[in-house]
Formats: structure tokens, C-alpha cells, sequence
């Protein structure tokens, strides 16, 4: 049996809140109570028949058609299965996630991958601000599972992370790994201004960076860790693979906070600081 | 008495009885496959019995680059103890004193459980503070910085409960040469059986014990029985012929681990022939009463 296919007729009216479309969401509804579900953000009531043309299917496989910015919470909560989204998503893609797989095949908007807890999630295109951050109110960002974006991270990707690995393949906006907590950030390109801004323990890799003058060079022999995460992520991301396979210097910090942090970034590539 | 023989080497119609343990097993690695193997040398010191060591452990298998979590040569070792506290307290002795100290080393679980052992998890407080933890692909490791860079170490091994202690093979020859050769020959064969380990001296052990003494407090003595120079003074198990005595003892992860070893050290000894290995093969028993595994060299003759 295929996946279960949801198919965009037209731009939607108004943003959607798409967090009903998981796989564990769908698994015991009938059509029509599929087709009711509501997927409104606004007073004007919407619901997934009035935007979407559904094909039945293995509700543990959901295929999304047809992207939109519009699209936010696209996989929000999930916790098993697979949902692709043959498109652009919008806001709080993948937020909360605890488990299973969800694709993007485009671009994602803000706090994509927000508090999330496991599962993967790989963006084909580029995302917005604050991937993986903290939500209004949250102490933490992304506490485990592994994230991969194939474009560019807007500001501040991976504030506040906490555990689990993210892999940004292009570059990142202002500010990556900032606040960080502990888990692993690596950018196969370069990484923004301020990078670590106040992280207190964690790991950044970037291929280039601008350290702050508050990170210290601590070159040491670090590559059995090296090799055991180049593994961890090869099958994922070859890119981020080779990137740690590289000669890479190693500084400490922020040490304008706690300090105990860690930045790889690849010899030669080493931008001017202050 | 023996009505079986191979190439003129008579064979008991006996058998093994071996026991239950708990065991466990790493993979150690460092720079080179020298220091990969002294560290793993150093960790299964001391380590021939559980009667007075803790632990029964030794290498299992030496690991090629490809074939470690790291990518450098690396070394499988095993470790077997009667009860889980004192595994678990002997690895992260022996695992902090003797893989922490050696140069460039790193420590990986071994073996995938029932339950877990702490490795990583009771190392870490080493570090005082500027430990790091990494957690990805399932696994969970620590980092922890040491004067020669870091040493990484797995957070936990698994534990195996089903692992088996005690089997073995008596070697018994017409000279003390003869007896020897026979006994390195075999060992020789059972290392390259997965594993097993054979935890005593070069895998040989010379003072093969009966349970019990005449002395209060000591809870295993010489095997009378089979020591040369007491034949006529005891209840000899040696004909006339039989002038040394050698035993190889075998602790596996799986009875069926332990019998492919007793197998491969047969058909080595086997052999050799009478003149210049053993003149006859037995194990060790007790009666069949206290182990729930019984190893038959009639099952296990080439």
C-alpha cells in the first residue's frame, strides 16, 4: 500500500497549522474524519478537505504535495513514522518532535526543529531563524535527535541546544550555537558573526568562523572523538564527514560565560577577530 | 581404561563441567596495535581466576582498523566474573588503572547486553568537571581531557548472562616437553575461536585445582589426582606412562563458544600424535554436580 498523500489544490487562504498530519495522528481515523480535521490559525474555520486532496494510504508514511510558506507546524509532536513534504514548509516545522523522520524537500521558516527531543529531520532547501531554538518561554532548544539542512541557517540556529546534532551544509546567519548548552552544531560552511555568542558547553564545527576574542585556542589531539562523530553523521551528510576529517584548530568557551564549550574550525579559514 | 582414541592419542570418555558467569567485553584501541595491546595486556593482568582475582579476563581478538568504532587497531577483550557487582567493580577498576593511564588509548562497549555495565559513566569523575558528554548515533559517549589529549570512553558495555566458566582440557604427556607442546599447540588453535578467552599464563595452567582442602579456609587445593609425583601416594587418575600434566581452561560468552574451543584444541592436540604432544587428553569435572554445562570430548572429537 502507498503513503498517504496529501495533495495542495491551491494557496492556502490563510497560515496553516498542519501539526494534525503525523503519522500517529492519522493512524485510526477514517477518511472523512481525516478530511475534517481542522487546520485553521484563524477565526475562518479550515479544515484539511477544504485545502487538500487526500489519497488514502499507510498512514505511518504521510506525503505532503505542494509546499507553502503557509505551512507551519508541518510535523510538530511527531513521534513515529515518516512525513515528506514534496515543498516549501513555513514556521515551527518538526517542533517538539520526538521521534521518526520527517523530510523537507524545500525551504523551512523559523524555529524549524524547535524543542525537539528525537527523531531526524533533514531540510532539502534553506531555514529561517532560530532553528532548533528555545520556544516563547523555554529554558531549552533541541534536547536530542539530528537535524540536517542542506542550504543556509538564518540567525541564531541551534540557540540554546541542549543535545543532539544538527548539520547545516551551507552557511549560517549571526550568532550559531549561541547560549548553547551542550550537543553538537556543525556548518560546512561559514559560520555568521559571533559565533558561540555565550555558549557554555557544546560543540561547533564550522569550515569558517570568526572566533570571538572570548574563545581561547586550545589546540589538542582530539581525533578519536573527531572520527567517531565523522561516522555518526557520514551517512547523513558525506559533507559534514569530510569537514571533520579535515585539519581543524580547537578553541574554548565562551568564556565570557561558563566556558567549557568547544569550536573546530578548519585551518586557513580563520577569519580576523575584533 | 580408554576405549577412544585419535592418532594414537587416548581420550577420556569424560567431560568439562563448566558454570554459569557474568561477563562482559571492550574494545580498546590506541595509535598503534602495540599500545592498543599493552593497554589490554595491562587491563587483563592479574586476571587468571576468580578464586583470588575478581575477574577472569584475557584478549579475545585483536581488531584491524576497519574493525573498530575509531578507525585505529584496537584489541576485544573479555572479562568473566561470578557475580554483576564484582564485574562491574573490576571493570571500572581495571578500566580507570590500566586503559585511562596508556597513552592514546580510547574504550568502547564490547558487546551488546542484557543491561548495562558503567564504563564511561564511573570513569568520568576523573576529569573533575571538564568531562563532556557526546551522545549520537544511539551511543553515548564521554571525553574526557587527560595530558596527552583525551581520552574518549564509551558510557557503558553491556553484560552478558549467559556466558559459561570452566572449560577446559587436561593435556597429559610422556615428558614435561611433550605435555607443553601439546598444551601451546592447543592454545594456539582455541585463539582463533571468537569469543573465548583462555585466562590463565600464556593460557596454560599447571596447578590445576580440586575443590576443597585439608586447611581450613582455602577453598580450592592441588588436583591430587593428576599430579605426577603422587602417583602411588593418593587416588591417582595417571597411568604409568603419564609423567606431566598441563590444563587449558576456557571461559566463552556462549556454551557454544566454549565447545568450538575445546574442538579446535582437541584437533590441535590430536594431532601432534602421542610421542610428540599428549599421550592422552581428559577435562576436569565434579562429578557433574555443581556446573550446569557439561562438555563431552566424545561430542567433541575431530
Amino acid at each position: 500500500m502507498s503513503a498517504l498523500q496529501f495533495s495542495l489544490r491551491e494557496t492556502p487562504p490563510q497560515r496553516l497549522d498542519l501539526s494534525a498530519l503525523i503519522p500517529e495522528r492519522l493512524a485510526d481515523l477514517e477518511m472523512a474524519e481525516i478530511l475534517r480535521l481542522s487546520v485553521t490559525t484563524t477565526r475562518q474555520p479550515l479544515c484539511v478537505g477544504d485545502v487538500f486532496t487526500v489519497h488514502p494510504g499507510r498512514a505511518d508514511e504521510v506525503v505532503i504535495e505542494g509546499g507553502s510558506a503557509r505551512f507551519d507546524e508541518v510535523g510538530a509532536g511527531m513521534t513515529r513514522g515518516t512525513l515528506t513534504v514534496e515543498g516549501e514548509v513555513g514556521a515551527r516545522a518538526g517542533r517538539g518532535m520526538q521521534g521518526g523522520r520527517l523530510l523537507v524537500r524545500g525551504d523551512a521558516g523559523v524555529f524549524a526543529a524547535s524543542g525537539m527531543r528525537g527523531g531526524e529531520i533533514e531540510i532539502g532547501g534553506s531555514v529561517g531563524a532560530f532553528l532548533a531554538a528555545p520556544g516563547p518561554g523555554e529554558r531549552l532548544g533541541m534536547a536530542g535527535g539530528l537535524v540536517v539542512v542542506r542550504g543556509n541557517a538564518g540567525p541564531r540556529a541551534g540557540d540554546r541546544l541542549r543535545r543532539g546534532v544538527i548539520v547545516i551544509e551551507g552557511d549560517t546567519g549571526d550568532e550559531p550555537a549561541s547560549r548553547m548548552l551542550a550537543g553538537t552544531l556543525i556548518v560546512c560552511g561559514r559560520a555568521g558573526a559571533r559565533a558561540g555568542y555565550l555558549m557554555r558547553r557544546g560543540t561547533l564545527v564550522a569550515a569558517q568562523a570568526a572566533p570571538l576574542p572570548t574563545f581561547v585556542p586550545i589546540g589538542s589531539a582530539d581525533q578519536v572523538f573527531r572520527t567517531l562523530l565523522a561516522r555518526a553523521v557520514a551517512a547523513v551528510s558525506p559533507a559534514a564527514a569530510e569537514l571533520l576529517g579535515k585539519n581543524l584548530t580547537r578553541f574554548g568557551g565562551d568564556v565570557a560565560t561558563l566556558g567549557k564549550g568547544e569550536m573546530f574550525i578548519r585551518i586557513g579559514q580563520i577569519a580576523a577577530t575584533g | 581404561m580408554p576405549e577412544l582414541s585419535r592418532n594414537g592419542v587416548r581420550i577420556d570418555d569424560s567431560f568439562a563441567e563448566a558454570f554459569d558467569m557474568r561477563a562482559t567485553a571492550l574494545v580498546i584501541t590506541a595509535d598503534t596495535a602495540a599500545w592498543a595491546r599493552i593497554a589490554a595486556t595491562s587491563l587483563t593482568g592479574f586476571a587468571t581466576s576468580i578464586i583470588a582475582c575478581g575477574v577472569e579476563a584475557g584478549i579475545d581478538a585483536e581488531l584491524a582498523e576497519n574493525e573498530t568504532p575509531d578507525g585505529r587497531p584496537g584489541v576485544r577483550v573479555l572479562m568473566f566474573a561470578g557475580s554483576t557487582s564484582e564485574l562491574q567493580k573490576q571493570l571500572q577498576n581495571r578500566v580507570g588503572q590500566c586503559v585511562l593511564t596508556s597513552p592514546g588509548s580510547a574504550c568502547f562497549a564490547g558487546l551488546e547486553g542484557v543491561e548495562p555495565l558503567k564504563l564511561g559513566d564511573a570513569i568520568r569523575y576523573f576529569a573533575d568537571g571538564w568531562q563532556i558528554s557526546k551522545r549520537f548515533d544511539g551511543r553515548h559517549f564521554w571525553r574526557m581531557p587527560v595530558m596527552d589529549g583525551e581520552f574518549v570512553c564509551e558510557a557503558t558495555t553491556g553484560l552478558t548472562k549467559s556466558a559459561v566458566g570452566g572449560g577446559n582440557l587436561l593435556l597429559m604427556g610422556r615428558s614435561v616437553v611433550a605435555a607443553r607442546r601439546a598444551a601451546e599447540t592447543a592454545v594456539v588453535a582455541m585463539r582463533g575461536i571468537a569469543d573465548v578467552i583462555m585466562p590463565f599464563p600464556g593460557g596454560i595452567v599447571r596447578s590445576g585445582s580440586k575443590v576443597g582442602s585439608k586447611y581450613k579456609g582455602l577453598m580450592a587445593s592441588t588436583n591430587d589426582a593428576y599430579c605426577p609425583s603422587l602417583r602411588g601416594l593418593t587416588q591417582s587418575a595417571l597411568e604409568a606412562d603419564i609423567v606431566s600434566v598441563l590444563e587449558i581452561v576456557i571461559d566463552g560468552l556462549t556454551p557454544e563458544a566454549v565447545a568450538a574451543a575445546m574442538r579446535a584444541g582437541l584437533a590441535a592436540a590430536c594431532a601432534l600424535g602421542p610421542e610428540a604432544g599428549a599421550a592422552r587428553i581428559g577435562a576436569g569435572n565434579y562429578g557433574g554436580k555443581l556446573g550446569r554445562h557439561h562438555f563431552h570430548l566424545r561430542e567433541l572429537l575431530p
